[in-house]
């Protein structure tokens, strides 16, 4: 019995939404009085062993050709030997765009009930019940699975890591790794970039800056922060910005630390992309703007007058000018 | 080309969240239903595009919903639905669902099987993926672009920090998101002849359900903003810094 947890990688790199899902399985498996252990699908830079600082004690750790590109029927085969091999009672993943992917499959393969959106560890007082985000952020469900095995994947930026001593044990893991029925034609890694999901701080612009031309207002305030950007629909609609950048309910939902809106009215289906952040700051020149009511700090003010000046107040308190 | 399309019924996006019998159920009174925005806008209207460029294309739509689903079902058929389905069953268990799916699929032999990347009341983004592992077959997930090239897909998808194209041999499913399509308004010849398309309905297997909903709780107000002066926009770098500690 352990609770097992899959750590993404990007590039050989292990993601900061990793770090939280591997916390996340360590408090689980405390919560069940047992170990956390991981697996780890292709080659990692630098020591997994450092994994044991978030409370793992085992990384299982596999390489083949075919894992380099990314296939969820391929990875959902692999995990389901791992989660037979460590006797896996819990199997936890990120809830992004790859944890998305293979959970589903994972569920079928084992047999295993699964919550996505998780966003606290299991309540095990009775039965064993996960608190996830429905409704795009605007609401909870507190959901039951039923079945032996458990899958949670968990939202990123909804669980505090919790960081301890330890040194994990490296476990070389093998089995058949079958072939891919995907051939990958190209990537493109959007590099140098906050990616948004996982960002501490995001900076959003909306159709009150006017043109994709004072977008500058938006990039420079979260350069200076180390913010990621984004936008609301209408801005990405129009193709001021990429449909990557969108965030509300038809396009990502975030939860950052500090969400700075800028000329964003504050629909309804916008807020249920950001309403899961922690500190909300609204900058519109129009005061009957609803997005007032979901902040906790606003300016009713014209953007173009007031965000240089908070950009070089940033600068001066980072000491960057 | 047979391509399945499926379609769940969702609460409007401005509709207002709350539950009733004891948090236990959403709160349905004057709620208007949609067709989950990305099964409808990204979904549907790229398999009708794949339709308007090789006509013999089939379009076929399947909900697991009960009977207050058959709105929803009639506007995608107005959309450009050629038939159907309603599996009727109301579950929130994504395996219970996505089995009644598999089943009609597997008999469908479709080449194409698409769902939208996640629903906007359970936010769950399984189904199409348990459809694909319950079929043994390749699964896309957050597509952008899908384009046919004789018996493969050719597909722009996102994945984590990036995009990625891919050719995969059909039959294959796919999960659809902004990029896709661009969404589009029902005419009335399409709503005239939806009254005469094919809806078929049948009882669901017996399936277990993985997974419960226990409650509902709805997150804490917000205390109130706080305003700061547009004379004084240092001030509020200063509460961001001293006061939430955000930066």
């Amino acid at each position: 019995m352990s609770v097992l947890v899959f750590i993404d990688q990007a590039e050989g790199i292990i993601k900061k939404s990793s770090f939280e899902v591997a916390s996340y399985a360590a408090q689980t498996a405390k919560i069940l009085n047992t170990t956390a252990e991981a697996i780890v699908l292709g080659k990692v830079q630098g020591t997994l062993s450092s994994l044991g600082n978030f409370g793992i004690s085992k990384v299982h750790t596999i390489e083949d050709a075919n894992l380099n590109h990314f296939d969820a029927q391929v990875y959902a085969k692999v995990i389901a030997d791992a989660t037979e091999k460590s006797g896996a009672q819990v199997v936890v993943f990120s809830n992004n765009t790859t944890g998305k992917a293979i959970a589903p499959r994972l569920s079928v393969r084992l047999k295993a009930g699964l919550v996505s959106g998780a966003v606290a560890l299991p309540d095990t007082s009775n039965n064993f019940v996960v608190k996830k985000s429905v409704f795009s952020g605007k609401a909870f469900a507190h959901v039951s699975i039923k079945t032996a095995i458990k899958i949670i994947a968990l939202n990123p930026n909804a669980f505090n890591i919790v960081k301890e001593d330890g040194a994990a044990e490296i476990i070389p893991f093998s089995t058949t790794v079958p072939n891919s029925r995907i051939e990958v034609t190209a990537t493109n890694k959007i590099t140098g970039d906050v990616p948004l999901g996982e960002a501490d701080i995001v900076v959003s612009g909306g159709r009150g800056l006017k043109g994709p031309e004072n977008w500058n207002l938006v990039t420079d305030l979260a350069q200076a922060l180390g913010a990621a950007t984004a936008c609301s629909r209408p801005v990405s609609d129009i193709h001021w910005r990429p449909h990557h950048e969108h965030v509300g309910q038809t396009g990502l939902a975030i939860a950052p630390n500090l969400y700075i809106a800028i000329g964003i009215s504050g629909a309804i289906q916008h807020l249920a992309g950001v309403n899961r952040s922690k500190t909300i700051v609204v900058i519109n020149k129009d005061p009957e703007a609803p997005f007032f009511k979901a902040a906790d700090y606003g300016i009713v003010g014209d953007a173009f007058e007031v965000v240089p000046r908070i950009t070089d107040a940033i600068k001066k308190l980072k000491g960057i000018s | 080309m047979k391509i399945l399309i499926c379609i769940s019924k969702t609460p409007d996006t401005t509709a207002k969240i709350g539950f009733a019998d004891n948090n236990t159920k959403f709160a349905t009174d004057g709620v208007q239903w949609i067709i989950n925005p990305y099964d409808e806008w990204y979904a549907l209207v790229r398999a009708i595009e794949l339709k308007e460029a090789d006509p013999s294309t089939t379009i076929h739509l399947i909900n697991v919903g009960g009977a207050d689903s058959e709105p929803i079902i009639r506007k995608a058929l107005a959309l450009g639905g050629d038939e159907a389905i309603r599996i009727n069953s109301e579950s929130s268990d994504s395996f219970f669902v996505a089995s009644q799916i598999a089943q009609v699929a597997k008999e469908g032999n479709y080449d194409l099987i698409f769902t939208g990347k996640e629903t906007i009341d359970y936010n769950g983004s399984s189904i199409g993926g348990m459809i694909a592992e319950i079929l043994d077959l390749p699964f896309i997930s957050h597509a952008i672009k899908l384009d046919i090239d004789s018996s493969n897909a050719l597909i722009a998808r996102e994945i984590e920090g990036g995009e990625e194209t891919d050719k995969i041999n059909l039959p294959l499913v796919v999960s659809c998101q902004k990029g896709m399509a661009e969404q589009r308004i029902p005419n009335m010849k399409g709503i005239m002849g939806a009254r005469t398309k094919p809806l078929k309905v049948i009882e669901p297997s017996s399936t277990e359900e993985y997974t419960s909903i226990v409650s509902f709780d709805l997150p804490p107000a917000k205390a109130g903003v706080k305003l700061v002066s547009p004379e004084n926009p240092e001030e509020l770098v200063r509460l961001l810094n001293e006061e939430a500690k955000s930066i």
